[in-house]
């Protein structure tokens, strides 16, 4: 267990009393490792800000405990945790300059201002800010301050770097660019970010592990490959990516839907009724000539670039979306009304219980 | 510019002076007159049963802090004048200090209420504005004198033995005063501290500062224009107070009000009276530039 950072181990926070109480995590446990980017992802009120905020330490469990480096924090206040935050509204001091916000954690600390000026130098090359070192936070853009904030909880060099949605104020452009920074950062200085978001495509794209939260719960802890292709349960797979959802009837390795369409699943799948779920890009369009699983017919195609959205009709008026690539010859999804077959990709097929 | 855009140029700024003009008229009949008399009438002669003498003295200005020997007519020190300023400097720092370490936990506890409760904890901050100043301070009075309320019930509780002289001294020109300029600290105190946005505690909480200098380094520093402004607020009526020093105080703890009111009334010395009421505006103005100047300056490191 030497390389496990965090460890929260039973964690239940319930606000309020009796009738009113309200259950914001509900049994907890979780282990997350040294240099690791791990990501809570989940809707909002579904408890990852709460675990969040009890990792930093402005928040105490109601039962449970969290451990860092396998020393109890639980009873720990944020001032004496080796535990930085990135705030989502960055809470940048208004009265000191760049320099003195990054110099702050330091200062705190009590280190000599040689060593303050030198580290803060250097937090401040790693978020490219060297040329703003004596402004005001009021004098930088959106992105700049998020970079000071980034600065300013790296600087310290925490143990671990809690990050509180810290791109949703960001436009898509910058978010994409903080994104590949946020990675770039984290493998350089190999310190373990936890980073709560409750957009999955940032996830996904960043994440070393995902835990999917909901309603206090912890529904799934995985690597985004695991998740997005293993979803534990139909909450997991619907907040993950696109997916269509069909009601099926399993016996042994066949997926009744519709009554009449047979569908091969995997053998080991729960048995009964239950909803079968498959990813639009895991469906094959063929023409209607061509060997297939199923046949259906059009009933829209929306365009997007790289592909197309196509709505499917099966017999049974089951509803199926799917995604047609475009080729480089142009090559468009067939038009509406055109009787197509479907080839379904190997386990595109899933079932999971509700 | 061309000839016509200067013409244009002129005729705005004509027109804003004229529209100006009521508002300056009365700045200048109301604040700049009365003042102006003040300070002609401090280097004319007193005249025998009060009013002035109309010749060039500047005797009045001498005395304001020099006294002339009756005998050999050699000048030395003021001890009761200096001993009044000094008093009336010291009570009202004292008094500034104290409304501002009993307003901040006050402004901050309003502050940090729900919106509703809020409103009812400002409004009750104003309360005692509706009644009349020299009714409260006779309230004050009733309560710390010899057989008031305040030693009726210390004795009843067996604290003391006898009851305390509070009355007459500088400790109830004290608590008169904080009493009474307590809401004009409060108000600006809690204006600073409903900007100051909570977050930037647990920001500071968070990078290792301890609750003291969450307070020091974060906190005062930013709510500093609202600790300004009340301590202004305190300070130059604390100064120049007379309804509280008087009725608190009696005849032997006399503030720079008191004593230029003596002045204008039994002294007979209007002209006194009136170089004392321009020296305490030099005074007050004074302090107020060299605080502002220290308290703007003063970076987060000082």
């Amino acid at each position: 267990m030497r390389d496990v950072a965090i460890e929260a181990v039973s964690l239940r926070k319930v606000y309020g009393t009796d009738q009113h109480a309200v259950v914001a995590l509900d049994d907890v446990s979780i282990s997350i490792r040294k240099g690791e980017f791990f990501t809570l992802l989940g809707p909002s009120g579904c408890g990852k800000t709460t675990l969040l905020k009890m990792i930093a330490g402005f928040e105490t469990p109601s039962e449970g405990n969290i451990l860092l480096n396998g020393h109890d924090i639980t009873e720990q206040p944020p001032n004496r945790r080796p535990v930085n935050t990135v705030f989502q509204s960055y809470a940048l001091f208004p009265h000191l300059t760049v320099r003195q916000n990054v110099g702050f954690g330091l200062s705190m600390l009590g280190r000599p201002a040689a060593e303050i000026d030198e580290v803060v130098n250097r937090a401040l090359g790693l978020v490219k800010l060297e040329a703003m070192a004596d402004r005001k936070p009021q004098q930088l853009s959106g992105g700049q301050q998020q970079r000071v904030a980034l600065a300013r909880a790296l600087a310290p060099s925490p143990e671990v770097l809690l990050l509180d949605e810290p791109l949703s104020a960001l436009d898509l452009k910058l978010r994409k660019e903080m994104q590949t920074e946020l990675k770039r950062l984290q493998l350089e200085l190999g310190i373990t970010f936890i980073f709560v978001t409750h957009d999955q495509e940032e996830a996904l794209t960043m994440s070393d592990r995902i835990a999917v939260m909901s309603s206090g719960n912890l529904l799934q802890v995985g690597t985004p490959k695991e998740i997005y292709n293993h979803p534990v349960n139909r909450f997991v797979a619907d907040f993950i990516g696109e997916t269509n959802f069909i009601p099926a009837q399993v016996a042994g390795t066949t997926a009744t839907i519709g009554g009449d369409i047979a569908l091969p699943v995997d053998p080991a799948s729960p048995q009964g009724s239950h909803t079968l779920a498959v990813r639009p890009e895991h469906i094959r369009i063929v023409p209607s000539g061509a060997e297939a699983t199923l046949r259906a017919l059009i009933t829209e195609s929306v365009y997007f670039g790289t592909d197309s959205h196509v709505r499917l009709r099966l017999a049974n008026d089951i509803e199926l979306v799917a995604r047609f690539q475009s080729d480089e010859a142009g090559g468009d999804a067939p038009p509406v009304d055109t009787e197509v077959g479907l080839i379904f990709a190997p386990g595109a097929l899933q079932v999971l219980e509700d | 510019m061309s000839a016509g855009e200067e013409k244009t140029a002129r005729g705005e700024t004509r027109s804003m002076w004229l529209l100006s003009s009521p508002a300056l008229i009365i700045l200048i009949f109301a604040a700049a007159g009365p003042l102006l008399i003040m300070l002609v009438y401090s280097f004319l002669a007193p005249g025998k049963y009060g009013n002035v003498v109309w010749e060039f003295s500047t005797d009045a200005w001498v005395s304001t802090v020099l006294t002339r020997d009756i005998f050999d007519g050699t000048l030395s020190l003021a001890d009761a004048h200096l001993k009044i300023f000094w008093r009336s400097v010291k009570l009202s720092l004292i008094t500034t200090f104290f409304t501002f370490l009993v307003g901040f936990p006050t402004a901050w506890f309003i502050a940090t209420r729900q919106e509703r409760s809020r409103a009812a904890l400002l409004f009750l901050i104003t309360i005692p504005f509706w009644t009349n100043l020299l009714i409260r301070t006779f309230a004050i009075n009733q309560i710390i004198r010899t057989e008031g309320m305040l030693n009726t019930f210390l004795l009843w509780l067996g604290v003391i033995d006898e009851p305390l002289i509070l009355l007459y001294t500088d400790f109830a020109v004290f608590i008169g005063m904080t009493y009474v300029y307590l809401p004009l600290m409060v108000l600006p105190l809690f204006a600073a501290i409903d900007r100051f946005d909570m977050r930037l505690i647990e920001a500071a909480y968070d990078l290792y500062a301890s609750r003291w200098q969450v307070l020091r380094k974060v906190i005062l520093p930013i709510v500093k224009p609202g600790i300004i402004a009340g301590s202004i607020l305190v300070f130059i009526p604390s100064l120049g107070a007379y309804v509280t020093p008087r009725i608190l105080g009696g005849g032997r703890n006399m503030m720079i009000g008191n004593f230029i009111e003596m002045q204008f009334g039994p002294g007979r010395n209007w002209p006194l009276g009136a170089a004392l009421s321009v020296l305490l505006l030099v005074i007050v103005a004074a302090a107020l530039i060299v605080y502002t100047r220290a308290a703007t300056k003063e970076g987060p490191h000082g």
